[in-house]
């Protein structure tokens, strides 16, 4: 049985729909309410509050903390600056993804790991002789993510953060009343949001002081149904839907690279031994078998199908993660990939995928065919490959300097 | 002189009836001999005390063949399975112990009380787990090649396995080798570091085998133990409803509803053979039935030399026979209570108790319980598997009160004051196995009805498993695939022509399988036998 965070006194008044899921052995809110769109448009238009508590948290630190991280990540987390924050994945010896998660850097010796799975067993393979220590606050940790545009104003309403300088990817201390918490302007919804990470203890004082300094600005708790049609929009890829673990996966077919998951971005290749890298310095070299890439689902296509059948289109409410077949564009019984999760996009009225496919396929602007499914008849239609990112507000990474 | 029969089945466990359903199914006249008033061998529910049913012998079921359940459509001929989803393991000294549940997080994060790491590799476990076992399926469901042969059948089924061990890769090979050669607990070493934990995983490995976890070639055992949890869904180990009868009954209904008769309370004396070939069975009466053959669902020692006779055999085949390993390493002790028996009080609810319960608070006890049993002992302090099956199926006792089935190891057959004087130390061996409960469960002196103690000689003169062998002779390697049960007649055939075995002592093995019957028969129908 799934075990309640310390949020749920709170989330649990707030969720009238009784809609809870798994997420890593805690209850989570899927929805709020039987409609959740408002839930998802808050994300966009105002603010939504997420319990992202489950997110497995670790405290790594020593004086070899840095070499530690660096070994054992894709990316040279050495060079992270204090209270700065960086999105990483790490990778087993033939370079086949393992998690990805967020690393921030609270001290010279000090760093704060999250991880989508169970990471301790792990990390600690690579402790070694290494002076590190690794702490799972997994269970003593609880955080809130405050995620759209009017999150900064909700904050600097209940903290004494500096949140008008505070930069994407960067962190900052910051007081409340009668508690204390960190702040990292980080998300996954790619938009202007924060994650608030504090102490169990101290789980209530801050829900309540967000959430009353969120009343003027249509604060509204989010699930994770909204929060998976945002994360599409975002392009951001997520462990056991559109990748496998390769510590989970039971067939090398069911691994990625970083490169394969549009991650190669995270992977710093010339510098000290890491783990992965001789597998990906070969594949940098020669060229990656697959691609993560965005679809963007001929629209005009699917209404004449359904036309046929004299039915308006329709898509599915919220967002799907079944494997959906993705056809050459010439021959649709070729298969080339295949999409692994996808929603109607309500902010760009379009209707999208994130896909694995063939590397010969994933120049941006080339056609494929897509898979769908009218009135219980397999179809195809026309889709856009493209960057996986669709939607990248300004506001995402935008400061206001010297408004005060 | 009564009708010839095309087969005659002796012995109506549930590979004898299998057996029987097939034959049946494919047209044939059956016969099956059962001993015993009540069919099911092995796999039998007794209503041993009034109002209480017993699993009396083997208590629970997973690695049935589900192929054999849609053949032979035991289904609708009452085949039920009502899984478990907890494992719990007691621990003394009022720790909550550590329960295992069908929910991955769960289950972390009462490993991670004892390894945070284990916790973690658990998964990684179940995984290594899965592929070998994907394997084993492929070596199960085929009757062994022959390596001996250039018949090219026999080639090409060698190739077939071969291929499927080319197919694994060099990583799970090498974890192949691992499992074949090494012992349990080393096994598991690979992975984990809590002797806790490790306790109950490990005793999968010695599971009617008069070995311990550290005795090399038991971690074989274990794999053969975790195909179980992996046919379909993770928690797929179940009690079969109304008791592990209920299996057999399933088999028997199948096998009557396709034209097979059976008989009850028919002893039989020996196979009848007539210039090297078996010709029918004579009963112990005197009576003779003849039949085109006979399937012997006995174990092998009891074949050869019971129903075959030394007369019949040549002397080779004899002393292989007799160096084939029974060896019985354990007991059952069935309690009808009054009331549930706790074994956690600081746990909320009964839930954690609905699975299995094995007394194992780390590997050591297990193997200083195999210590004793070397010297002729049974253990002061044994491993016990327990199952309380009334308190997910309330048919098999009285309301509110309970069943207790216990699994005890070890009781070596070979007791050092001789074997048959068994009888006399069962009330002993039973007051092990309740003191030992008694350590979790402090009230279960009061809760206890009745008891019945099932010892290693029970086994053998009640339900004719020679030595009180559970699986019909160890699952060492050594008594494996085209070695099981003897070389040069690991195809279910005898060196009598006509006489063929069915039973857990053939490929390929025990557990309740009910492979031994199926390829058994589907051989019989192959060759054109009958």
């Amino acid at each position: 049985m799934p075990i309640q965070t310390p949020f749920h006194p709170r989330t649990s008044e707030h969720n009238k729909n009784l809609s809870w899921k798994d997420w890593g052995g805690y209850f989570a809110a899927n929805s709020y309410d039987v409609v959740n769109d408002f839930e998802y448009y808050a994300f966009r238009h105002s603010a939504g509050l997420v319990d992202i508590t489950p997110l497995f948290k670790y405290k790594v630190t020593g004086k070899d903390a840095s070499l530690f991280l660096s070994r054992l990540i894709v990316k040279d987390i050495s060079k992270l600056k204090l209270n700065q924050a960086t999105y990483c994945c790490w990778c087993d010896d033939r370079g086949m993804v393992i998690d990805d998660g967020t690393v921030m850097r609270f001290g010279e010796h000090e760093y704060f790991v999250t991880a989508a799975d169970p990471s301790y067993s792990w990390f600690s393979r690579f402790v070694k002789k290494l002076d590190v220590q690794i702490e799972d606050i997994t269970d003593s940790i609880c955080a809130l993510a405050l995620q759209g545009p009017t999150s900064r104003e909700i904050l600097k309403l209940m903290c004494d953060a500096d949140l008008d300088n505070l930069k994407f990817f960067w962190t900052t201390r910051a007081k409340g009343d009668g508690f204390e918490f960190k702040i990292s302007r980080t998300g996954y919804t790619g938009d202007l949001g924060y994650e608030l990470w504090i102490k169990n203890e101290d789980a209530l004082k801050l829900f309540d002081a967000v959430w009353n300094a969120g009343k003027n600005f249509n604060i509204r708790m989010s699930g994770i149904a909204a929060l998976d049609i945002a994360r599409i929009e975002a392009g951001l890829v997520m462990n056991g839907v559109d990748y496998h673990s390769s510590l989970h996966a039971l067939i090398p077919e069911q691994m990625s690279t970083p490169y394969e998951l549009g991650l190669g971005w995270t992977v710093n290749l010339d510098r000290e031994p890491f783990m992965g890298q001789r597998a990906l310095r070969a594949e940098k070299k020669n060229g990656s078998r697959w691609a993560t890439v965005g679809l963007d689902i001929n629209w005009p296509d699917l209404e004449e199908l359904y036309n046929k059948h004299g039915l308006p289109p329709r898509t599915a409410a919220g967002a799907w993660r079944q494997s959906i077949p993705v056809y050459h564009p010439q021959h649709t019984t070729k298969q080339i990939g295949y999409a692994t999760s996808g929603t109607w996009s309500p902010i760009l009225k379009k209707n999208i995928a994130l896909a694995t496919i063939e590397i010969a396929y994933a120049e941006p602007g080339t056609e494929v065919n897509f898979e769908v499914m009218v009135m219980h008849h397999r179809k195809t239609v026309r889709a856009i490959v493209g960057k996986p990112q669709f939607y990248n507000p300004e506001r995402k990474r935008s400061i206001l300097k010297n408004k005060r | 002189m009564s009708k010839k029969y095309d087969a005659i089945i002796i012995g109506g466990g549930h590979n004898g009836l299998i057996n029987a359903a097939y034959l049946a199914k494919a047209g044939k006249s059956v016969l099956v001999l059962e001993k015993r008033h009540v069919l099911g061998g092995a796999a039998v529910s007794e209503e041993i005390y009034p109002g209480f049913t017993f699993s009396v012998a083997s208590y629970v079921v997973s690695l049935f063949r589900p192929h054999i359940i849609r053949e032979l459509n035991l289904a609708e001929h009452g085949y039920s399975i009502i899984p478990m989803d907890a494992s719990f393991q007691p621990l003394p000294d009022g720790d909550i112990g550590l329960c295992r549940w069908g929910d991955a997080s769960r289950s972390r994060r009462e490993i991670a009380r004892f390894s945070k790491k284990d916790s973690e590799v658990y998964g990684e476990f179940s995984k290594i787990m899965t592929h070998m076992a994907k394997l084993a399926k492929q070596v199960i469901d085929h009757p062994a090649p022959d390596v001996a042969s250039i018949n090219p059948k026999e080639l090409a089924a060698l190739l077939r396995m071969g291929k499927v061990f080319k197919n694994l890769g060099p990583e799970l090979l090498q974890m192949n080798t691992k499992l074949l050669t090494m012992s349990s607990a080393d096994f598991l070493d690979l992975w984990f570091e809590s002797e806790v934990l490790k306790g109950p995983m490990s005793v999968s490995g010695i599971i009617g085998t008069f070995l311990g976890v550290r005795s090399p070639g038991t971690a074989y055992v274990l794999l053969h133990h975790y195909m179980g949890e992996l046919d379909g869904a993770f928690r797929s180990w179940g009690f079969s409803k109304g008791g592990t009868g209920g299996v057999s009954m399933a088999c028997a209904n199948a096998a009557r509803s396709f034209g097979a008769e059976i008989r009850t309370n028919v002893d039989v004396s020996c196979v009848k053979i007539k210039n090297g070939k078996a010709t029918g069975v004579v009963l112990a009466n005197g009576d003779e039935i003849e039949s085109k053959i006979v399937v012997s669902n006995l174990d092998p020692n009891r074949t050869y030399l019971k129903m075959i006779g030394e007369n019949n055999l040549s002397p080779e085949v004899t002393s292989e026979i007799k160096r084939f390993k029974l060896r019985g390493s354990s007991g059952k002790v069935n309690f009808a209570l009054s009331g549930v028996p706790n074994f956690c009080r600081k746990r909320e609810g009964l839930e954690f108790m609905k699975g299995d319960i094995a007394i194992v608070p780390n590997v050591d006890y297990v193997e200083k319980a195999y210590d004793q049993a070397k010297y002729g002992e049974f253990s002061e302090r044994p491993y016990i598997n327990i199952v309380v099956p009334s308190l997910t199926d309330p048919t098999l006792a009285p309301p509110g009160k309970h069943v207790m089935s216990c699994f005890v190891q070890y009781a070596p057959f070979n007791i050092k004051e001789g074997a048959e004087n068994w009888p006399k130390l069962a009330d002993k061996f039973g007051d092990a196995v309740q003191n030992t409960i008694k350590e979790y469960v402090p009230d279960i002196d009061s809760l206890v009805e009745h008891r019945q103690v099932v010892t290693p000689w029970d086994l053998q003169e009640r339900f004719g498993l020679t030595e009180g062998n559970i699986f019909q002779g160890e699952l060492t390697l050594e008594q494996l695939l085209f070695q099981r049960p003897i070389s040069g007649y690991a195809k279910y055939k005898t060196p009598i022509d006509n006489l063929w075995m069915s039973g857990s002592g053939t490929h390929p093995g025990g557990g309740i399988m009910g492979s031994g019957g199926e390829l058994s028969a589907k051989s019989i129908l192959n060759e054109k036998a009958i």
